[in-house]
């Protein structure tokens, strides 16, 4: 669990640019070093990210906020392999990410577009097993798993587009989830569901979570969320992005919609991490990247 | 559907058709035009000219030829346009070339295909394929680089490359437009067909057609065009079932997205 040792309080004075938590070598799962990414476009190139350095942990789970346009995607584009930084690196087990790795699952803000108008919604959910080799018994059992996980195991046969927004993500969701992946990325996965949908999912995430033993990186833009769902709270500053904190969540390991938020530490960390963003969009920059 | 719909379709279906015929016969009534026949004429002459030896000498291998080449230029066009669509340098070094092959009236290459490959079944086919596989070929180009990224970055992740990526992903991804192309090179096939066997040929409907023209025999002439027609209707039908089968995805896309 978080212990002392693990707060941000132990960075080293004086470091060159802010860092979040980093731990010692060959114990993170996934590390970003250094990252920076500048967009060349016609306009003239863009800085969307100018220095992330944080580890995470095997099965740890983070939550990533920022204002908007603070290189959240780009962010995770970098970790997936999709992208490579301008500078710095992206390690998974220790070795540099240089394409989408094999066990790492992304979940893209884009929900709609993510998912193939031309499959079904099994399909869909089943492609990315079946392109792996996974025999027809085990696929059909994970698919049905996420499906009903996800609460949509009565439109099997629907396709994406005939779904509402939600349930659309929801497919996305159970993609990833019956993927059964080490690492899974998350970007604002729930910004088109309901307020109670959203709820059984935040649930659902760290079920899974818990099962699987997943690490994993969920990027949202709501400060409750980010407080309930994590272990961690990295906040990055507005563009061109640092990292303004790293929060340690030191909430209950069992959570509960009703009760974790109606605890006073609860109340206490959104207030910080609401400050934190409120400083952030006004341009603070934490000390030393100045 | 229900028999009051089928009865209704089929009357909107074959309507304007008869009221044509109708006029056509209304005004040949009189008239004596020798190059005008009555549809009297036209239907029997139809017959005798075509349910004979004909079918065998002349209508079966200009259909022969079509497919064939039809067929080729859809293939080769899609494989080419995956291949091209898919590599950037390569767009980016054939694409000025595809502008100007494309931009070369297909008809002026029969006098030079005969010249080099003689009077054949062949250069008819090549003929074909060579006006034929520029709609498969650019569509197909369009389509795969149309992909959407957030898609394709989704396939990627979850590690669908290669030849999965082609079948999940870029295939149907650019199905509509490689259909869209597929529509056109049909329709440039008939046209073609014909025009490659107007030119010092010895059978077939094109020159079949030509001939009944040069002996004055028109309703026989009159009555090939209709044979082609025909073939034009029959493969347009066809076309369309297919493409409903395919693309039945994109259809209750387009009409979900149209809805909103
Ligand atoms: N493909 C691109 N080309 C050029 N600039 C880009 C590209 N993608 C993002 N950017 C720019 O990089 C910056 C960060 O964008 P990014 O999408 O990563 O932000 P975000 O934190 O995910 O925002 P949001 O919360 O709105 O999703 C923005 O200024 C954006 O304009
Ligand atoms: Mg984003």
């Amino acid at each position: 669990m978080q212990s002392e040792t693990t707060d941000k309080t132990t960075m080293p004075a004086g470091s060159p640019a802010p860092a979040g938590r980093t731990l010692p070598e060959g114990q993170a799962m996934l590390s970003v070093r250094n990252l920076k990414k500048v967009y060349q476009t016609d306009g003239g190139p863009i800085e969307a990210v100018r220095n992330l350095t944080f580890d995470l942990r095997a099965g740890e789970l983070a939550c990533l906020v920022g204002p908007s346009g603070s290189g959240k995607t780009t962010l995770l584009k970098c970790i997936s392999g999709l992208m490579a930084p301008t500078e710095g690196q992206v390690l998974l087990d220790g070795a540099v990410v240089s394409g989408p790795p094999k066990k790492m699952a992304v979940v893209f803000q884009e929900y709609g577009r993510s998912l193939f108008p031309w499959m079904r919604v099994r399909e869909n959910v089943e492609l990315p097993l079946k392109n792996q080799g996974v025999p027809k018994a085990e696929r059909d059992k994970l698919v049905d798993e996420a499906l009903e996980a996800v609460g949509l195991s009565h439109v099997p046969m629907s396709y994406p587009w005939q779904l509402s927004g939600g349930m659309q993500q929801r497919v996305a969701i159970a993609r990833a989830v019956a993927y059964q992946p080490e690492v899974l990325l998350m970007d604002e996965p729930f910004a088109a569901v309901d307020a109670q949908t959203r709820a059984d999912l935040e649930d659902l995430i760290r079920t899974v979570w818990k099962k699987l033993g997943v690490t994993v990186l969920f990027v949202t833009h709501d400060i409750d969320e980010s407080v309930y769902l994590g272990q961690r709270v990295i906040i990055l500053s507005s563009s061109p992005t640092v990292i303004q904190e790293d929060l340690v969540i030191d909430l209950p390991e069992e959570r509960d919609q009703l009760n974790t938020r109606a605890l006073p530490r609860f109340t206490e960390l959104r207030h910080h991490v609401y400050e934190q963003i409120q400083l952030a969009k006004q341009g603070h920059r934490p000390a030393a990247a100045h | 559907m229900k028999p009051a719909n089928i009865l209704k379709a089929l009357l909107y279906a074959v309507g304007l058709p008869a009221v044509l015929v109708l006029i056509w016969w209304a005004a040949t009534l009189g008239a004596k035009n020798f190059f005008v026949p009555t549809p009297g004429t036209l239907l029997s002459t139809f017959a005798e000219t075509w349910f004979g030896e004909r079918i065998v000498s002349d209508v079966l291998p200009s259909l022969g030829r079509l497919v064939v080449g039809v067929v080729a230029a859809i293939v080769l066009g899609i494989v080419a346009g995956l291949l091209i669509g898919s590599v950037k340098w390569l767009r980016a070094l054939t694409e000025p070339v595809l502008e100007f092959f494309r931009a070369v009236p297909p008809p002026v290459l029969v006098p030079v295909l005969m010249l080099l490959m003689g009077i054949t079944d062949s250069m008819k086919v090549v003929v074909i394929i060579s006006g034929c596989i520029w709609p498969v070929l650019l569509n197909t180009i369009e389509g795969v680089r149309a992909i959407d990224p957030v898609l394709s970055d989704s396939s990627h992740t979850y590690g669908i490359t290669g030849a999965a990526r082609v079948r999940y992903l870029v295939l149907p991804s650019a199905g509509p437009q490689i259909m869209a192309g597929v529509r056109q090179c049909l329709s440039i096939g008939l046209i073609l067909m014909v025009i490659s066997e107007m030119f010092a040929s010895s059978s077939g409907l094109g020159f079949t057609i030509v001939q009944f023209q040069r002996s004055f025999a028109i309703p026989e002439m009159w009555s090939g065009i209709v044979i082609l027609g025909l073939i034009g209707v029959a493969m347009s039908f066809i076309f369309q079932f297919t493409e409903r089968r395919i693309l039945r995805w994109y259809h209750g896309l387009r009409e979900v997205e149209n809805a909103v």
